[in-house]
């Protein structure tokens, strides 16, 4: 359908070093305002869970994706069309437990992170934790509950960068009409 | 003006936007909730309005068809009750539009019968309200919509579908 190109008739691209730039001076400043990694880390966890739950209507609206029925259809449409859409990677998708409940995304490179090294007095810090927030949002909005976490880090010294996705369990209140 | 309102209703059921644009010959706004204040009785194999009078509901109207399935007599033409909620209500003077988003949100339409389009309508507000209202940090989610912005493309959006639908079946 036209209609969906209709606004991007100007170029709507933005530099990725500017994001990476804004990134990383978002980070600096949380470090600066309060001085603690935990801190840090559950601060862009917030900030991440904010832009999660306003980027999974964006997400809908533009993808068209139904309803997934289970976790694995889940962690498809995030690995190959979510992360796709928004930072131009396609994660790998591994290591499900045998309960099905939780999976492994597995990022060769991550956007965030291009040019940075952590120093050692900042060694507990999860600098990427924004994005496990915006993914506990958005899954939120869709009535699952889930956590999200970095089990490996390039920025510390491990070869790639692994989120850990555990489903917690449906969110069965204020569910959409038709949908038991 | 063919497309007489629409309305966006959060996940609680509030109604956070709402756009009149016209009122159509047939009086203002129709909402049913339930119990409908109308009587319907089944006349001729057809389900009219027996008695009672609403917002220009008279006795004689009938109900076409709801969720797009034709009513056939007092059933929907599969024979169930059909409870997942109402995509389109259809009479002799208007036509309801309801889409729902999986997060909750209801985007409703009150439209002309012969105005077509409208689902990708729907689908083009639902991207509006994810462009103007969410990506305004200072908009909270759930919250009455008070966007300029909103409301220009909302309305941009409703002449391109009013333009687009009058020469026949739209996209």
């Amino acid at each position: 359908m036209s209609r969906q190109t209709n606004r991007g008739t100007e170029s709507k691209k933005m530099s990725s070093e500017l994001f990476t730039l804004t990134y990383g001076a978002l980070v600096t400043q949380l470090c600066k305002d309060y001085e603690n990694d935990e801190d840090v880390n559950k601060q862009l966890d917030k900030m991440g869970y904010n832009i999660g739950v306003r980027l999974i209507e964006d997400f809908l609206a533009r993808s068209n994706v139904g309803r997934c029925h289970d976790f694995r259809e889940t962690a498809d449409v995030i690995a190959k069309v979510a992360f796709k859409m928004y930072l131009g990677i396609t994660p790998g998708i591994t290591n499900w437990s045998p309960a099905g409940d939780e999976f492994s995304l597995i990022l060769e490179n991550n956007p965030l992170v291009d040019f940075v090294e952590l120093p050692d007095n900042h060694s507990s810090l999860i600098y990427s934790n924004l994005l496990c927030g915006v993914l506990r949002g958005a899954l939120e909005m869709v009535q699952m509950a889930v956590e999200a976490k970095f089990v490996q880090d390039t920025l510390k010294g491990d070869g790639v960068t692994e989120i850990r996705m555990r489903f917690i369990r449906r969110i069965e209140d204020n569910l959409p009409a038709g949908e038991e | 003006m063919a497309i007489f309102s629409v309305y966006v209703v959060n996940k609680a059921g509030g109604l956070i936007y709402q756009l009149d644009s016209y009122a159509p010959r047939a009086e203002a706004e129709k909402t049913f909730s339930y119990p409908l204040d109308l009587l319907l009785k089944l006349h001729d194999e057809r389900v009219l309005v027996a008695f009672g009078q609403r917002d220009g509901i008279r006795v004689g109207h009938a109900v076409l068809a709801i969720n797009g399935m034709d009513v056939n007599g007092k059933y929907t033409a599969d024979g169930k009750e059909g409870s997942s909620g109402i995509e389109m209500l259809e009479t002799d003077t208007f036509k309801l539009h309801c889409f729902q988003t999986l997060t909750g949100i209801k985007f409703v339409v009150l439209a002309d019968p012969r105005q077509a389009g409208i689902d990708s309508l729907l689908r083009k507000i639902y991207e509006i309200y994810s462009d103007f209202a969410l990506k305004n940090p200072f908009y909270s989610l759930e919250m009455p919509i008070r966007c300029e912005l909103f409301d220009q493309n909302l309305k941009l959006a409703l002449e391109v579908a009013e333009k687009a639908g009058t020469f026949g079946p739209g996209s």
